[in-house]
């Protein structure tokens, strides 16, 4: 039997895989997305629903760099996903904060501020202090704890709602032409390229792996060696409140419906997603000193996630040198970046070169003494 | 609105009138018996909701019990003197922080 063609075949129906299927297929490519489903280690339905670029890139401006192009795009990529999922994906960009607890905090996150703008200056957005008064003014209604002493504001943060996102991508997907295949994975990727999935074959002149923690053993077989690990994430959500957090702050965040959204944990090379009551505890106990209310509210649901993790937490995108016309791409920032995938990294793809922001993204920074 | 043959021997105030309520039966039991059906209404979009499953599960027999908002009203027994109001929408944590 003759195998079916496509223009591209993306491996991975996630955050990362679905923003460059979309960003494939509204540009023409006759694309396939295959997707194991949501029985997968799935990220993207267990992650927090920043849209974020404060703080990252410390020591690699590159990734500083490309986070904000990819909030150069949201606005519009927003847009786009809300009208093919046909309801409003929440995107809300009017700034995140980072709130300090006690004295030196404070000082640590002025410390942390200052360098990295002094490492990146222009590459990274914005970034400010806000004192306790000047916090206050911001956001007048928020009952901030005594231990609040301010915040690092970024004005071009924001969130989502990364559910509707995802179901967004999908929906604009298939509406550009795209084929959605879910249900299981790939096992094998052969050069040329043929993609084996049970009985299936599938032949493509373009693959991509965005498999997530799935990744290296299909990057492997195109011989690109490609190091991912787990780091587990738990989160937890209150019942719906009344407005009182009006901008997304790390760790701690309040959804257009009322629920507020608290994490965050780092749980290294762990391969499964349960929740602890060690972390839920100390996540809600620090939400308790940011927002004191917070303390009678009933949490209704908690959940843990695997972030695909690289050894230097920052992305890894490649085309194959020994494979021209296969690539990787992986990161645990696939709802910031997803605006930056559908644009300007599928369109680097679909033209057989990666963009020039992401050239020191490649997996060959890890294999420095073998080189 | 049901006839109870044993109407109880416990009295709560809902929204300040009298219910009479049997020992050991839950609020929303005793609700539904007096005829009172929406106990809350939703922070989205404001419609009415009354006790449905019965069993904890479906969070739409929310109310304010002694000052407390969110109780599931069907998993709380009646008690002597009870007061129960109406949630409007969302539980106002900070109200009840400051109180």
């Amino acid at each position: 039997m003759m195998a079916e063609r496509f223009d591209v075949a993306v491996v991975g129906g996630g955050m990362v895989g679905s923003a460059i299927a979309v960003g494939c297929a509204r540009r023409g490519a006759r694309t396939v997305l295959l997707d194991e489903g949501d029985v997968a280690l799935r990220a993207a339905r267990g992650n927090f629903g920043l849209v974020w670029s404060q703080g990252k890139g410390d020591g690699m401006p590159a990734y500083a760099a490309w986070t904000r192009e990819s909030l150069r795009h949201w606005d519009s990529f927003a847009e786009a996903m809300s009208g093919a999922a046909g309801t409003d994906i929440g995107f809300r960009r009017k700034g995140g904060l980072i709130f300090t607890l006690g004295e030196q905090e404070w000082e640590q996150r002025v410390e942390d501020v200052r360098r990295l703008h002094n490492q990146i200056g222009g590459a990274s957005t914005p970034v400010r202090m806000l004192d306790r008064r000047e916090l206050e003014e911001l956001i007048p209604g928020t009952p901030l704890g005594p231990r609040v002493l301010g915040a690092s504001l970024a004005p071009e943060d924001g969130h989502v709602n990364p559910l509707l996102l995802l179901r967004g991508m999908h929906a604009a997907f298939r509406a550009a032409g795209g084929t959605h295949r879910p249900g299981a994975p790939v096992d094998a990727v052969r050069p040329g390229f043929t993609l084996h999935r049970g009985a299936e074959s599938i032949a493509a002149e373009r693959v991509v792996i965005a498999a997530g923690l799935g990744t290296p053993k299909l990057a492997a077989m195109l011989g690109m060696p490609v190091p991912v690990h787990p780091v587990r994430g738990q989160n937890m959500v209150t019942e719906r409140l009344p407005p009182m957090l009006p901008l997304p702050a790390s760790a701690i965040r309040q959804t257009a419906e009322g629920v507020v959204q608290i994490g965050v944990s780092y749980e290294e090379n762990l391969w499964e997603t349960a929740t602890t009551v060690k972390e839920l505890a100390r996540m809600a106990a620090r939400a308790v000193q940011v927002l004191p209310p917070l303390r009678h509210a009933r949490i209704v649901r908690a959940w843990g996630a695997l972030r695909p993790m690289t050894p230097d937490r920052y992305p890894i995108y490649a085309q194959s040198q020994a494979h021209p016309g296969a690539y990787v791409a992986v990161c645990h920032s696939g709802v910031t970046l997803s605006a930056a995938h559908a644009g300007p990294l599928a369109e680097g793809i679909l033209a057989g070169r990666l963009p020039d922001l992401v050239a020191e993204l490649g997996p060959d920074r890890f294999h420095a003494d073998a080189a | 609105m049901l006839t109870r043959p044993d109407p109880g021997s416990v009295t709560i105030l809902f929204e300040g009138a009298p219910i009479r309520a049997r020992a050991g039966e839950s609020v929303a039991s005793a609700l539904l018996a007096a005829g009172i059906l929406a106990v809350r209404t939703t922070p989205v979009s404001g419609a009415p909701r009354g006790p449905f499953c019965m069993m904890g599960a479906c969070f739409d027999c929310l109310a304010v019990v002694d000052g407390v908002g969110g109780v599931q009203t069907c998993l709380v027994p009646v008690r002597e003197g009870m007061r129960i109001e109406r949630q409007h929408g969302a539980r106002d944590v900070a109200a009840e922080d400051a109180a």
